[in-house]
């Protein structure tokens, strides 16, 4: 006993871990599920104790289970109680498991919000990466909701490491939550432009998951990744970011021109496969959605259709399937430049592999034309052959099908020939594609007339021979077609020869072994051949003939009537009896035929699949509601409608069906029995009577005759297709000959006409002319169809509640939910790192349906939130004064000087990302030029200010944490802003209502667009506009960019560019490398005619107090069709204060200590005239001076720039009357003067 | 989107399934072996791509694979995934295993699951890709273990004693035995950078 005790223990201690589970398992092979079902009792066992080690080893165990298939969602409660321990290495285990077994329906999830935000913001930065981990495997939209503040605060955290997996697990918090989407994405944004490549990656990651499904909403964000794209260098991102271009690109046909040249140096200049392939998918793309204007884009075609050939040739099979992938997808639009490559994609049909060759079919597709249709086909028949009784078979079945009926047949030059195709078709055993063979024949006979005597006559034929189809194996597929040949038959009966025949091979006793619903057809059709016999015999003096027929159809008919379909059953009775009651009207010798063809008289035509739908529901009309009462649940439920006309659809699933059911049916006898078995009161049914229920008649109780035959599958008399493609030759061939003598003829006629038109040519597609005079059929509409066409997209699909327009600037009720008890003061403090940063103010999203609302409601809302706000304040920072009621109206006034305000930030977002695409496309060696968009706004909130970290940290090295304080204050600044307007810093709070940096108004109108770019030079060929910049980095240089534009009318390139400028002692173009100092440069691109493109040049300087001019020549080479001419064109350079300056951020305190200082030197101006409103006038100040708004308060405002060697230049701009003065001071007075003196003259040009 | 990473062996026999949309365990189980019957029957020499996307959701979806050895690694993912991307990515992968189990075989990853889905969890988060980079993705996975030993502390040691002498009493351990053992070469490919 003692000793049992010890073992016990010893047990406990030698606790299976997760490896001795494994051992176990594997020395168990004969008995595993045995094993482990003690292993789960044991882990129950260990479940129950409270060492939570022991739990978490049990945890462990469950997780390898359930990835043999064992259900652990039990043990989700211990999971969880494991996922809270403080130790990492328990909760790490609890994470995984939880993240193996957790889903939406898991209730215990809810209990794991609070641990989960716990882990959230646990000093553990590895505690955090967990529970990001694991989050993203089950967050349910309860946990979205309640967590995405913490995950979103957790986006700018000091480690990268926590970053990245904040960003990514965004993209989960998104499908769940759409809410959250837009209070996130500014942050989202900005962290494409982390300095971790990690964290980058991950946002790119998201934004193109996101703008995947929805691209249209992320168009504005194209300059953006494009930048992106030339500066990155992480193949991972750039294909990310390529694939998504490759989804903007249809929507935005400029941003393709834009995209094409970098795309191409790419693929000329990367080594890795994966870049190459992707951007060779996304220039496809850029192609397609430029139908037309590009003029060199055959070329690019070329490049893409080259690189691909390569790709196809190369002997690893991956790159050949990607090649042939890419292929399929130029050839929807360049079907041309892909058939120049028939030869190397029919070679691949015979490639091994079954991918490639799926690939290689899949092409063929397209490749077909009206010449090579037949022969295409005839090597695909070939293939069948080759392929029998597999997949691959079945594929080239349908595909054969496909590019002969695609685009209504447009390729068919020669029906016949398709019918014989068809009929070929169905001597393959084993397809499963019968139905579609099927539903081809019935096509082109109902929507070709011409073709329907030949088509009648071989169905005729077909039915003659239908044991060949239905064969020996029983479940054949193709015996589908039979339902088709009956049906034609019996609809164009017309066109039989031997009606009587046909007839006779329809009423065949081994008919009924086919399914029901061809049966079904069978008898219906036999109905109206009956008629046509009848019609036929009319004249016919002997009645012999008609009488006999309706004697065959009393003897046959029977036979049908006691078919377990119901639908044979009924239409054969009811023929049955008409044809009865015709033959005693024969036998009275009436005339019956007219009445008996009358029953079948109009024609069936085809109607369109949308018809139905588009029937707009008459008004009044409430479809939903009940016409009789609501039947009790238990009826109706298994009961399916077999309509005969809508069989096709169901189809495929078919064959499944009666299993089911008859399992279905048995299990439930079963119980029933069961039941019956154990209730006393219920009297049992005598023997025989279960043996009549069981014996009902059914198919498979019709003794069948077997017919074995070993005749090769060759139909006699059946049309072989490949003496169609001889005969077709030589029809061309004919015609051919036949053209030319007419043309000859027309040629001798007109002798003095066009000589050179290209017939040397062969052939053109035009010129083989339809075999029949093919009339198709168009399908029918109702006559109220509504015009509309529009596809549904499907309404489960979650990424449809993430279409949210991202560029609408946030509404004040918009901010992501916030835990109540969270203490407000969490905003005062700037916390390091960010952390808690604006948190509560971040403004929460609005649906759509909401922003509708809110439209009607809009004025009272706002009054209302006004009110809300007011109370927020007084709740969050006590002792403030009390709001005046007047104190609204500036503040409503004033003036978004900046782009910061939502509205303005829209505006110059969208006439940006104009801007962008009007202007040139951009060399990628040349990465900022491309993004006016950081660049031009200043001192903008994030939304439209990416680079402003990055600014901000280059002025600042030393102190980093006053840089994170300055930008907390700044994002504090902007979230009170949508919060509550006017309302002052709580950091300078006895002040006076001021407008600080970045508060300003949301309603103002919108400022006119902006650009820096002034004309350098011009002449008839080429346009040159330009921008300095002053460089953050490097206090003497400063950076030009010149956008050149070819305007040459001919189609004229402009080439071998080359910029040069003379030097003067203080500024100088840094040349590169080994130049000697007056070489010029050359500009690394040529411009095709109607296009620009942007080149940059680095000058060093040595002082900027003074403006100054330098002189430059560009030249150049114009080469058009036949000629080429050197060109020169002489530019003035003119370097102005301004463009050394650098917007620069500066906050009011350190503004105020720098005027105090008594360093600063101070001038003044004085603008006359000036009649734009005050915002616009800083707005302006801010772009073109580079300029931000420190403080502003009603009409007057202080701002702030710093040159690129650090002169601090203050402004106080007053406004009075369309008079403004300036008040200035500078470290430098005369780059001061200068300064002011560009600002007068600014604002004299307008 | 990456819909989901399965690790079998030659067998079918799973080693590691990872599932970035809820299945129930038979329908997972049932996904394993299908894919392991597609994959399973391709020569060595034809390409790592297949379309049997009806296994998870929809004709969007392609089997990316590779086959190192005794293991398959198969990756399911969606169209915004790069083809090439994902077969340099599973590369990425499985140098990460080598590196972390020190020349992997099959029966570290049979034992050691719980490792590997620490691994896969620094480079794949919820179906997305969060890093590419070997180095960076060790460094984290050590510091993780390191961190973990800490804690386990004096009282860890036993357990480990104990654990080592399991693995002595054991015959099976020995890694001349079974199909187990090969290890996977890892060939040199042109590494993702």
């Amino acid at each position: 006993m003692a000793l049992k005790m010890v073992k016990g223990s010893i047990d406990r201690m030698f606790d299976k871990n997760l490896q001795d589970l494994v051992r176990g398992i594997r020395n168990h092979k004969e008995d595993e599920a045995k094993y482990i079902s003690t292993c789960i009792d044991e882990i129950k066992q260990e479940l129950k104790q409270d060492n939570i080690a022991v739990k978490a080893n049990a945890v462990c165990k469950l997780t390898y289970l359930q990835m043999l298939g064992y259900d652990v969602s039990w043990a989700a409660f211990n999971i969880v109680e494991v996922m809270s321990s403080s130790k990492f290495t328990y909760k790490r285990i609890g994470y995984l498991a939880a993240s193996q077994c957790f889903h939406e329906g898991t209730d215990v999830i809810m209990l794991t919000t609070n641990q989960i935000r716990k882990d959230l913001s646990s000093p553990n930065q590895y505690d955090t990466g967990v529970a990001l981990t694991g989050l993203s495997c089950f967050v349910t939209p309860d946990l979205a909701r309640d967590l995405a503040n913490d995950i979103m605060t957790l986006m700018s955290h000091t480690k990268p490491f926590i970053r990245k997996k904040a960003v990514l697990i965004m993209y989960k918090v998104f499908l769940k939550y759409p809410e959250s989407l837009r209070p996130a994405f500014p942050r989202l944004k900005e962290k494409l432009e982390d300095p971790d490549p990690g964290v980058q990656s991950a946002a790119v990651n998201v934004i193109c998951e996101l703008a995947r499904r929805n691209p249209k909403n992320y168009l504005s964000l194209a300059p953006l990744f494009f930048k992106l794209m030339t500066s990155s260098t992480n193949n991972w991102v750039l294909i990310k970011i390529i694939k998504l271009f490759g989804a903007l690109t249809p929507l935005e046909p400029r941003l393709g021109k834009k995209l094409i040249e970098p795309l191409t140096n790419l693929i000329h200049s990367t080594s890795a496969m994966s870049l190459l392939y992707e951007c060779v998918n996304t220039v496809i793309a850029v192609l397609i959605s430029l139908s037309s204007g590009m003029p060199n884009h055959s070329a690019s075609i070329q490049l893409c259709v080259q690189k691909l050939r390569i790709l196809i040739e190369d002997s690893d099979q991956n790159l050949k399937y990607l090649g042939l992938l890419a292929m399929s997808k130029i050839l929807k639009t360049h079907p041309k430049s892909v058939q120049s490559h028939k030869d190397l994609i029919l070679q691949c049909l015979d490639d091994k592999d079954e991918s490639i060759r799926l690939r290689a079919l899949d092409l063929l597709y397209g490749m077909v034309s009206k010449k090579n249709l037949m022969e295409i086909v005839k090597k695909l028949m070939l293939h069948m052959d080759k392929a029998e009784g597999t997949t691959y078979r079945d594929e080239l079945l349908t595909k054969i099908i496909d590019i002969c009926s695609q685009s209504n047949y447009q390729y068919i030059t020669n029906f016949e020939w398709y019918i014989s195709i068809l009929v070929e078709l169905t001597r393959l055993e084993g397809t499963r594609h019968g139905h579609l063979i099927a539903s081809q024949m019935l096509d082109v006979a109902i929507r070709v007339k011409a073709i329907r005597g030949f088509a009648v006559a071989q169905m005729a034929m077909l039915l003659d021979n239908a044991h060949m189809l239905t064969g020996n194996t029983q479940r054949n597929g193709i015996c589908e077609v039979l339902y088709a040949a009956a049906w034609i038959c019996g609809e164009f009966s017309e066109h039989l020869k031997d009606p009587l025949q046909t007839l006779e091979a329809m009423l065949r006793p081994k008919v009924a072994t086919l399914p029901g619903h061809i049966q079904a057809v069978y008898v219906q059709n036999v109905a109206k051949l009956f008629a046509t016999v009848l019609r036929g015999q009319e004249g016919v003096p002997d009645r012999q003939v008609a009488q006999e027929t309706s004697q065959l159809l009393i003897d046959r008919l029977p036979l049908f009537v006691q078919s377990a379909n119901l639908e044979v059953q009924e239409r054969a009775s009811c023929i049955l009896q008409l044809v009865k009651y015709v033959q005693k009207l024969q036998q009275k010798e009436v005339q019956v035929a007219e009445e008996v063809t009358a029953l079948f008289a109009g024609e069936l035509n085809p109607v369109a699949p949308k018809a139905q739908k588009k029937v707009p529901v008459p008004e009044g009309l409430d479809l939903d509601a009940w016409i009789n009462e609501p039947p009790s649940e238990s009826e109706s439920e298994d009961e399916k409608p077999k309509a005969v006309f809508a069989q096709e659809e169901q189809r495929p699933t078919r064959p499944r069906h009666p299993e089911v059911d008859e399992k279905e049916l048995a299990r439930r006898r079963e119980a029933r029995k069961q039941e019956q078995a154990n209730n006393p009161f219920y009297i049992k049914a005598s023997p025989s009577s279960q043996k009549v229920y069981a014996e009902t008649p059914g198919v498979e109780h019709i003794p069948v005759v077997q017919i074995d035959l070993s005749v090769p599958l060759k139909v006699p008399g059946m049309p072989m297709s490949d003496q169609y493609v001889k005969l077709e030759e030589e029809r061309r061939q004919r015609e051919k000959a036949e053209r030319k003598k007419k043309k000859e003829k027309k040629r001798r006629k007109d002798k003095c006409g066009r000589g050179h038109r290209a017939e040397s040519g062969g052939e053109s597609e035009e010129d083989i002319t339809p075999a029949h005079t093919v009339d198709i059929v168009t399908e029918e509409m109702p006559e109220n169809a509504l015009p509309s066409d529009e596809d549904d997209k499907d309404p489960s699909d979650p990424h449809k509640a993430l279409d949210i327009d991202l560029d609408k600037p946030l509404v004040d009720n918009e901010k992501l939910p916030v835990r109540a008890h969270r203490p407000p003061d969490a905003l005062k403090s700037p916390v390091e790192g960010g952390e808690g940063e604006g948190v509560a103010q971040e403004p929460k999203k609005k649906s759509k349906k909401d922003k509708k609302e809110k439209e009607k409601r809009k004025s009272k809302e706002r009054k209302k939130s006004k009110e809300e706000k007011k109370k927020n304040k007084h709740g969050q920072e006590r002792g403030e004064e009390p709001e005046a009621g007047s104190a609204e109206e500036p503040a409503a006034m004033a003036a978004a000087a900046e782009a910061t305000t939502p509205p303005a930030v829209t505006t110059a977002e969208v006439s940006d990302l104009d801007f962008w695409l009007s202007s040139a496309p951009v060399p990628s060696n040349k990465k900022e030029a491309a993004v006016p968009v950081p660049e031009v706004v200043p001192d903008a909130a994030p939304v439209s200010e990416p680079d402003e970290p990055k600014d901000a940290e280059l002025e600042e090295p030393k102190s980093s944490k006053h840089k994170k304080k300055k930008q907390k204050k700044e994002k504090e600044d902007r979230d009170k802003k949508k919060k509550k307007r006017h309302h002052r810093h709580h950091s300078d709070g006895g002040r006076a209502e001021s407008v600080r940096n970045g508060e300003e108004e949301e309603e103002e109108e919108p400022l006119p667009p902006m650009s820096n770019y002034c004309l350098l030079a011009e002449n008839p060929y080429i346009k040159m506009s330009y921008d300095i910049q002053g460089n953050l980095q490097d206090g003497s240089q400063v950076v030009v960019s010149v956008i050149f534009e070819n305007k040459s009318s001919s189609s004229s390139f402009l080439k071998c560019m080359e910029f040069n400028v003379l030097d003067s002692l203080n500024s100088k173009l840094q040349r590169p490398e080994g130049a000697s100092p007056h070489e010029a440069v050359t500009i690394p691109f040529q411009l095709p005619p109607g296009v620009s493109n942007e080149a940059r040049f680095v000058f060093s300087v040595q002082s900027i107090v003074m403006p100054q001019k330098l002189k430059g020549t560009l030249a150049f080479i114009v080469k058009s069709e036949d000629s080429s001419t050197h060109e020169k064109l002489d530019f003035k350079l003119h370097f102005t204060c301004t463009s050394y300056m650098i917007t620069t951020p500066c906050y009011s305190d350190a503004f105020a200590k720098l005027l105090e200082s008594g360093d600063l030197k101070a001038s003044s101006v004085r603008l006359e005239g000036v009649s734009m409103p005050f915002h616009h006038l800083l707005a302006r100040i801010c772009f073109h001076h580079h300029f931000s708004v420190v403080e502003r308060i009603d009409s007057c405002a202080s701002m702030y720039s710093r040159s690129i060697q650090g002169h601090h230049v203050c402004l106080l701009v007053k406004t009075v009357d369309q008079t403004v003065s300036i008040d200035a001071k500078c470290d430098e007075p005369s780059l001061l003067e200068n300064v002011l003196q560009e600002i007068k003259q600014t604002f004299a040009k307008c | 989107m990456i819909k989901a990473i399965l690790i079998f062996n030659n067998h079918g026999k799973p080693r590691l399934s990872k599932f970035y949309e809820h299945y129930t365990e038979d329908t997972e189980q049932q996904i394993i072996r299908e894919t392991f019957h597609l994959v399973s029957k391709r020569d060595d020499n034809v390409c790592n791509f297949l379309e049997g996307g009806m296994l998870i959701g929809g004709s969007d979806n392609k089997l990316i694979y590779r086959h190192y050895a005794t293991l398959y690694f198969v990756f399911c993912v969606d169209s915004s995934e790069s083809e090439l991307g994902i077969l340099d990515l599973i590369q990425v992968f499985v140098e990460t295993l080598d590196k972390c189990f020190e020349n992997v075989c099959e029966l570290d990853l049979i034992f050691h699951m719980d490792k590997v889905h620490n691994i896969l969890s620094e480079m794949v988060m919820g179906g997305m890709v969060l890093e590419t980079n070997m180095n960076e993705i060790i460094t984290q996975v050590d510091a993780q273990n390191k961190m973990e030993k800490s804690e386990a502390g004096i009282a860890g040691a036993p357990a480990r004693a104990v654990s080592a002498v399991k693995n002595m009493n054991l015959p099976e351990i020995p890694r001349n035995i079974n199909i187990g053992d090969i290890s996977i070469k890892v060939p040199n490919l042109p590494s993702f950078k």
